[in-house]
């Protein structure tokens, strides 16, 4: 029997069933024989977008290398709903140091394998926005400006879920966290703070950064996949919706991480060398609207006194991006 | 155990020197221990370096508090820091400058002071004139052997030889021979005056 | 081979003959010279199957030694003071891992006021991290004990830090003895880790321990410190025989058979301590020395015995615990538990302040007639203390204490003699 291209959608989600594709184009995860790094057993709540991409992105790293490699984690909810003690649920070799440095961790790692003449086993770092864009920073920069052989994998739910949902400086404007209440005149993150760090990746000239989502996994695996052609320091940064946080409902997940894609919010793009290769284009542009309304974290500018100026704001964002990035399909 | 205490300025190498006077005292089978009075680094400003030389361990860890001889590269120094602080009478200074010591206006402090142990050397002169810059560190060491006996000139030799090689090291060693020299003739001609 | 070098070449080749891995440092003064010439040995080629790794910061540094030493590779760094302080985290994530890091402390005191010359607050301020600290009283001790640091480090899996006075020893030349790649490879087997990150046998190193289960993890990694205390002298033994030297050992005598005063002290100070030591003897003085090699663990069972017959101890310490007091004199207080022997503090030498033999004959004879306070501060300026304090009496916004006190000096650079 042979096998034809079919583009099935189904209302709600893109979700393409596995049995309809070429066995080539199917997810890492289709296959009975898939490594299973990152094992069932964790202690994630129900709709963690960050268990979703952390076990994506390592199964496709582990594809991608036969199973030779090493990850380092940074303090985060990925780091305690994995490694509940006494048990773990890594079947991969596996290092938790402390908060702020995962990213020299694998570079320590990353050395000794070099030293030891170990070429096939590759390195990961990993580590929540909070890990990777404040306390994590110094190192992670470190890592790309000497160009350490490894890939780091940012997980983005916009703060520090673990410790009860306080802002980081991923957190978007006017998102209600522990440490920016929806109270006052401007409530929630307050506007004009807040850092990319794919763009700042971008800036060290490194050969490899990427975004991506958990709405869609194919384009994530392939993007690890990419990443783990190239040696040096590489760079995903994936969005990945915390329900608990940002108050969605658990089942809700890809949805949400679609319409930040959507609405040009979130760009979902390729770099190489400080240079953006590929985009993955808006298929419907998305009011804003959209995207903060499911959000109790957003819930604020809505109900009786709708904040329109801040909504407007953020819309403002969102066209930035899309202007920024090229994210509308010609005639989009 | 002697004890040395040179004096100059931030750049002009001191420190180097007591490096080299202990290797050749090394060189000499004698222990020896060269350090400089620490801080941050920055050229012009007064410094300070230490050498001890013994037949025994040196197990001392104080800066030199009673130096048994003064090299001093910077006579601008002379008057500006307490320099002499602590030195026995009748220890050895050695001075780099053309001038004399009267003209230096030591001559009421040094007055009743072995004048045998007291020497001048033009050695920014002979650095100039050998080495082809003005880097008096090395050279003065070479009067400080003639003037002390303290350590061998052969010494010094082998010593620069060490540390540094071709034209550099050739310059050196003719600028520490020449300053030896000069010293040499000059205690030996106060001598047949006295 | 007896060499005349810098102390800290010394140790940088030291280093290089245990053939290490992985080093990777973060510059500050005074360990800087060590760093840089272990660069440039593994940069020329000289110092093969090393890979040096210059970080963005001190956390980097024991960061990457962590992942590399958890990857089975022998790693070191070095650093002292600000740099110590500010790995702080990471260094007792290594200890509590029980990674076999070898790190250099250039010993230097900690700010404010930022100060870079020598005392031992930096290790000290470490010292319940759950690292061996060992302390070297001279170049070749340094060397010496880098070589044996490795050794312990792997066989304990624990982390070492081998300090060593900043600039006195770091900057001094001074003649030692290096040994041979041959001496040190027949005392220093390859690293075998006790665990290792590898694909082919995965493990999770660094899971959260709850209530129920972190004392005993606690317990142990002070069970195995303790193991140090046996160990320690039996690795010094087969160092005095694979190299002739007597580098090591828990704590040191010099003259203390019969001595009623006993000078407790660590680093490079208790060379001049035994010079005066020598000159009081021959003036009759029955005076001696206990010199504490290892600091940690606190070798309370040779401590004790050193000191039981004098009648009274001195502690000449290089620290200062705000608020109580010396910090290796409340140590060795403990090993004085059981006996009643007076002991007496005399904090010394803080932020580089030179210790001379003169200050030392004076405080050695007043503490022999028992003269001194309990606790008391040597060659330290009162009437500038006194002026201060005066000063913060009168007038509120008197300015910072550091300013008041080097105008009252008189002078800006700092003289140490």
């Amino acid at each position: 029997m042979s096998f034809q291209p079919v583009k099935f959608y189904q209302t709600g989600t893109f979700t393409v069933g596995n049995r309809l594709l070429a066995p080539e184009e199917r997810s890492v995860q289709a296959s009975a024989h898939r490594f299973n790094s990152l094992t069932s057993g964790h202690r994630a709540c129900q709709g963690c977008g960050e268990a979703l991409g952390a076990r994506y992105a390592i199964d496709a790293a582990m594809e991608a290398c036969h199973g030779q490699l090493i990850a380092a984690n940074a303090t985060g909810c990925l780091e305690v709903f994995t490694t509940p003690y006494p048990e773990t649920s890594w079947q991969i070799p596996w290092m938790h140091s402390v908060f702020g440095n995962a990213a020299a961790v694998a570079t320590g790692i990353a050395a000794a394998l070099k030293v030891k003449g170990r070429k096939e086993v590759r390195v990961i770092a990993q580590g929540g926005d909070g890990g990777t864009t404040d306390i994590g920073f110094g190192c992670l920069s470190g890592m790309f400006e000497r160009n350490d052989d490894v890939l780091y994998i940012c997980y983005d739910n916009g703060g520090y879920m673990n410790t009860g949902v306080q802002r980081s400086s991923a957190t978007p404007p006017a998102a209600r966290t522990a440490t920016t209440m929806a109270v006052g005149p401007e409530p929630g993150n307050p506007f004009g703070q807040g850092k990319f760090v794919p763009a700042i990746a971008m800036a060290h000239d490194i050969p490899y950064v990427a975004t991506a989502t958990v709405a869609d996994l194919h384009d994530l695996e392939a993007k690890v996949r990419r990443a783990m052609e190239l040696h040096g320091a590489r760079y995903i940064h994936i969005f990945v919706p915390c329900p608990l946080g940002w108050g969605t409902d658990s089942s809700d997940t890809i949805r949400i991480a679609r319409l930040a894609k959507e609405t040009g919010l979130f760009p979902v793009f390729e770099a190489e060398r400080g240079e953006v290769t590929a985009v993955l284009k808006i298929r419907k542009r998305t009011p804003v609207e959209d995207y903060l309304k499911p959000q109790k974290r957003f819930a604020h500018l809505f109900g009786e006194h709708p904040r329109s100026d801040t909504i407007a704001r953020i819309q403002a964002l969102a066209d930035k991006n899309i202007l920024k990035y090229g994210l509308l399909a010609e005639g989009g | 155990m002697f004890q040395i205490r040179i004096h100059g300025r931030g750049g002009q190498g001191v420190v180097t020197a007591a490096e080299m006077l202990s290797i050749a005292a090394f060189g000499e089978g004698r222990y020896a221990q060269a350090f400089p009075s620490f801080g941050s680094e920055r050229t012009g400003a007064p410094v300070v370096a230490f050498c001890r030389i013994d037949d025994k361990e040196i197990r001392l860890h104080e800066p030199v508090m009673e130096p048994d001889a003064l090299i001093i590269q910077d006579p601008t120094l002379l008057h500006q820091a307490d320099i002499f602080a602590g030195l026995k009478h009748d220890g050895y200074i050695l001075i780099n400058t053309n001038r004399s010591f009267d003209e230096l206006g030591l001559a009421d402090f040094l007055k009743d002071w072995r004048h045998d142990r007291l020497r001048t050397v033009s050695a920014t002169d002979l650095s100039r004139k050998h080495i082809g810059r003005p880097m008096p560190n090395v050279p003065l060491l070479g009067g400080f052997a003639a003037v002390s006996g303290i350590i061998k000139l052969e010494s010094l030799i082998n010593a620069i030889k060490g540390k540094f090689s071709g034209k550099v090291a050739e310059g050196n060693i003719a600028a520490v021979t020449a300053a030896f020299n000069s010293v040499a003739a000059n205690i030996e001609e106060a001598r047949s005056h006295a | 081979m007896l060499k005349q070098i810098e102390g800290s070449r010394a140790v940088a080749e030291a280093v290089a003959l245990c053939r290490p891995e992985v080093i990777c440092a973060y510059p500050i003064s005074p360990q800087t010279h060590i760093v840089e010439g272990l660069g440039e040995m593994v940069k020329s080629g000289e110092l093969k199957h090393c890979e040096f790794i210059n970080v963005e910061s001190e956390f980097a540094a024991m960061s990457v030694a962590i992942g590399a030493s958890a990857a089975g590779a022998r790693a070191y760094t070095a650093t002292a003071s600000q740099g110590l302080l500010f790995m702080a985290e990471a260094v007792y994530n290594a200890s509590g891992l029980g990674l076999p890091i070898v790190m250099t402390v250039a010993n230097r005191a900690v700010g404010a006021p930022i100060n870079i010359w020598n005392d031992h607050s930096d290790a000290l301020s470490q010292r319940d991290s759950g690292w061996i600290q060992l302390f070297a009283e001279t170049n070749q001790d340094a060397l010496d004990l880098h070589i044996l640091a490795f050794k312990l480090a792997e066989e304990l899996s624990l982390p070492i830090m081998v300090c060593m006075d900043g600039f006195i020893l770091t900057h001094a030349f001074e003649r030692i003895d290096m040994p041979s790649q041959e001496q040190v490879d027949a005392y220093l087997p390859p690293y075998a880790p006790r665990q290792v990150l590898d694909p082919q046998a995965p493990v999770s190193i660094g899971a959260m321990v709850g209530p129920e289960a972190f004392m005993e993890v606690r317990y142990l990694a002070h069970a195995k410190q303790m193991q140090a205390l046996d160990l320690i002298p039996q690795l010094t033994t087969e160092f005095k025989t694979q190299f002739g030297r007597d580098s090591g050992g828990l704590t040191r005598t010099y003259c203390a058979e019969d001595a009623d005063t006993l000078i407790v002290a660590m680093g490079s100070v208790l060379g001049t301590i035994k010079d005066v030591v020598d000159e009081m003897r021959t003036d009759g003085h029955k005076i001696g020395v206990l010199g504490i090699t290892t600091f940690r663990p606190f070798p309370l069972a040779a401590v004790q015995a050193a000191l039981r017959d004098a009648k009274r101890v001195v502690v000449l310490e290089k620290n200062l615990a705000i608020g109580l007091g010396g910090i290796v004199s409340t140590n060795v207080r403990m090993a004085l538990a059981a006996l009643s022997i007076g002991m007496y503090t005399v904090v010394a030498g803080l932020g580089g302040r030179a210790i001379t033999k003169k200050s030392l004959h004076a405080l050695f004879r007043k503490a022999e007639k028992d003269d001194i306070e309990l606790l008391s501060f040597l060659d330290l300026d009162q009437n500038a203390v006194d002026k201060q304090l005066e000063r913060e009496r009168n007038t509120r916004r008197c300015g910072p204490i550091a300013e008041n006190l080097l105008r009252d000096a008189g002078i800006v650079a700092a003289r140490n003699y």
